[in-house]
């Protein structure tokens, strides 16, 4: 019992970093049509601005991890937000080629990083208190797990907020269900475009820290593997949807954890590529229809 | 004479390359050594050999219109079935030869099956999905067969004499070369038969044809099967030409960087694709001795740190090329057609 409470909460807490990288590609996808393959540098991005900023102001190991991690979200949303306007806009209507400026992005800025930084992982200095456990059921979970599963929670909550009660997130909601509609009513979409890639690029940013916290360092190729599982995610959720982004995230965080715990190491990972195959045979279209809610 | 010209030229360009081992020519800055040095062939080889898997690519994207992010799964695929078969089983050069063209028909049709029920960016992740479930099996390395991280070095004693040893470098270099030739006039006849107009018109508009009453399905997953065995052929190659698998050809990573060959050549023609994937290796190779040079390394850092990372200079320039040149070089001869047809007819203006 204590290892399958101890296996859900872990599950969860993968979960959670996929969802925060999945919803924001799922977004971006869901009302411009863009694959954004850049989503993973701007993982790496974040991990290594939060790991840097950490570094620089010094002093306490929570301090670090919060300034930093806040910077580090802004400098993903910055990077984003530069990557839609000088690459993506341009290419407005031609949805191959923005996937393939993506693609070159995603190669030129992890390898920069990895040129800036190194191969080698960086450790992540976290405060004691996470590395304690809190017993549940019987199980000793660590504490960074609760960090991780709050924190994807909130964002959760607060994006189906963003999305439902403002205006920004009417507009956002009508653009994915029909954008030439929206823009016909004389709303300009594009202005919501740079805002749902910013948004995407600061959670993208967050999953690079959390990821830091959940595997105490981070590493130049930390983006790429995440962002994999993150368009299985997507796919399963079915696009430009959140409630189903973040049941398909804990789906996969969960049967990885078991799989790789019951079966064996590396098992996970293909059950979930199964999954993702089962769920494409049964509904093409994902668990969710394709409504932003 | 057109006619005679289209089947001249490629011939010349394919006789040219076969005499490259006889020659002994000094390219200064591109290459390393004279042509017949076993390092300067076996950089060829490679750049031939990535010629002829960036055009299977290209039947997938360039010309079914299928953007695939797995194509590096059936690479692998017969670089490890062979070398799981010779090394680790000592099985003989035939039955292994067997096992690949099952394999290599088999595993594309069941996966080609799956993930053709979906379309466009769909099909696009779920054949990344699969690739990556290609990645984990070789990282974790079941009965010892893979060799994880380490890659399995290759048992030579069933491979014949004439491809092995450094010696041979140039028999090897000819493999490859026979490998892209066949690639091209396997593609050139599929492209031309009835199916290939499908594929075309399935491209251009997919619609269409299921109105015009033809199902795309079967079509299309001709095309992955088909650009699927090429590239396992290829796998084999590679795995003769670097002697040992190694799971670098197995990542993301390389499926990208065929994404990148067939655009920076231009998708949908054969000779761009086949230039551009020539073209990336070439680049990728001596970038990279470019980055360990002294005039690289005694640049301050602002400069050093991104010259010295050959991805970065490759990432940079496909998305400067996506900008600037959409159809890729394949497209530079038109395109300057067009910018002097354009510019002739101003003089006259100003002369009236």
């Amino acid at each position: 019992m204590s290892t399958f409470v101890l296996l859900t909460i872990t599950g969860l807490g993968l979960g959670a970093m996929y969802f925060l990288v999945a919803s924001g590609l799922s977004l971006i996808y869901g009302l411009m049509g863009v694959l954004n393959f850049a989503h993973g540098a701007l993982i790496t991005v974040g991990a290594y601005a939060a790991w840097w900023f950490g570094e620089q102001i010094g002093g306490g190991y929570g301090t670090r991890l919060l300034v930093g991690g806040a910077l580090g979200m802004v400098a993903g949303a910055i990077v984003a937000a530069l990557i839609e306007l000088v690459f993506i806009r341009p290419l407005y209507r031609r949805p191959i080629e923005q996937v393939l400026v993506t693609v070159g992005l995603a190669l030129a800025i992890g390898a920069l990083v990895q040129g800036i930084w190194g191969h080698d992982p960086k450790p992540i200095l976290l405060p004691d208190w996470m590395f304690d456990t809190t017993t549940i059921l019987g199980a000793n979970v660590p504490n960074d797990r609760f960090v991780e599963i709050g924190i994807a929670a909130a964002v959760l909550v607060g994006l189906v907020a963003f999305l439902r009660y403002t205006r920004f997130g009417l507009v956002i909601r009508a653009g994915v269900e029909n954008r030439g509609m929206v823009t016909a009513l004389g709303i300009d979409v594009r202005r919501a475009f740079t805002i749902v890639f910013a948004l995407g690029g600061a959670l993208a940013a967050l999953a690079g820290v959390l990821s830091g916290v959940y595997f105490s360092s981070i590493d130049p190729a930390r983006g790429t593997s995440l962002l994999i599982f993150a368009f299985i995610v997507v796919v399963i959720g079915g696009f430009g949807s959140i409630g189903g982004t973040a049941v398909a995230a804990v789906a996969v965080g969960l049967i990885q954890q078991y799989a790789n715990y019951w079966a064996s190491a590396g098992t996970g990972d293909l059950a979930v590529v199964l999954l993702l195959a089962a769920v494409l045979l049964v509904r093409p279209g994902g668990l969710a229809p394709k409504v932003a809610h | 004479m057109r006619r005679a010209l289209q089947i001249g030229i490629p011939v010349a360009v394919v006789v040219l390359l076969a005499l490259v081992p006889k020659l002994s020519i000094d390219i200064p800055v591109v290459l390393n050594g004279p042509l017949d040095n076993p390092g300067t062939l076996q950089l060829l080889a490679l750049c031939l050999l990535f010629a002829g898997v960036a055009l299977t690519y290209d039947l997938l994207f360039g010309f079914t219109g299928l953007l695939s992010f797995g194509h590096a799964l059936y690479v692998a695929l017969g670089v490890y079935v062979t070398a799981i078969a010779l090394t680790r089983w000592e099985w003989g050069l035939w039955p292994t030869l067997g096992l690949l063209v099952a394999v290599g028909i088999a595993v594309p049709l069941v996966l080609g099956a799956v993930s053709l029920r979906v379309g466009g960016i769909a099909f696009a992740m779920v054949t990344l999905a699969f690739a990556q479930a290609g990645t984990v099996l070789v990282q974790k390395n079941p009965y010892g067969w893979t060799g994880g991280e380490e890659g399995i070095g290759l048992n030579f004693d069933e491979i014949p004499d004439a491809f092995v040893g450094v010696l041979n470098t140039k028999n090897l270099y000819w493999l490859a070369l026979g490998y892209a030739v066949l690639v091209f006039v396997v593609v050139r006849l599929a492209v031309g038969s009835s199916a290939g107009h499908v594929w075309r018109a399935v491209r251009e508009n997919e619609p269409r044809v299921e109105v015009l009453g033809l199902n795309p399905y079967p079509f299309k997953l001709i095309a992955f099967v088909l650009a699927s065995f090429l590239a396992l052929l290829g796998g084999v190659v590679w795995l003769l030409l670097i002697g040992g698998a190694t799971p670098e050809v197995t990542t993301a990573n390389f499926t990208l960087a065929l994404l990148v060959m067939v655009v920076l050549g231009g998708a949908g023609t054969r000779y761009g694709a086949m230039l551009g994937g020539f073209l990336y290796t070439l680049l990728d190779q001596r970038l990279g001795s470019l980055a360990g040079s002294s005039e690289v390394q005694d640049l301050p850092d602002v400069l050093r740190v991104p010259l010295s990372e050959p991805l970065f200079l490759l990432g940079a320039l496909f998305v400067a090329l996506v900008f600037f040149i959409p159809g890729g070089l394949a497209s530079l001869p038109t395109r300057l057609r067009g910018l002097r047809a354009k510019r002739e007819p101003l003089p006259e203006k100003a002369a009236a």
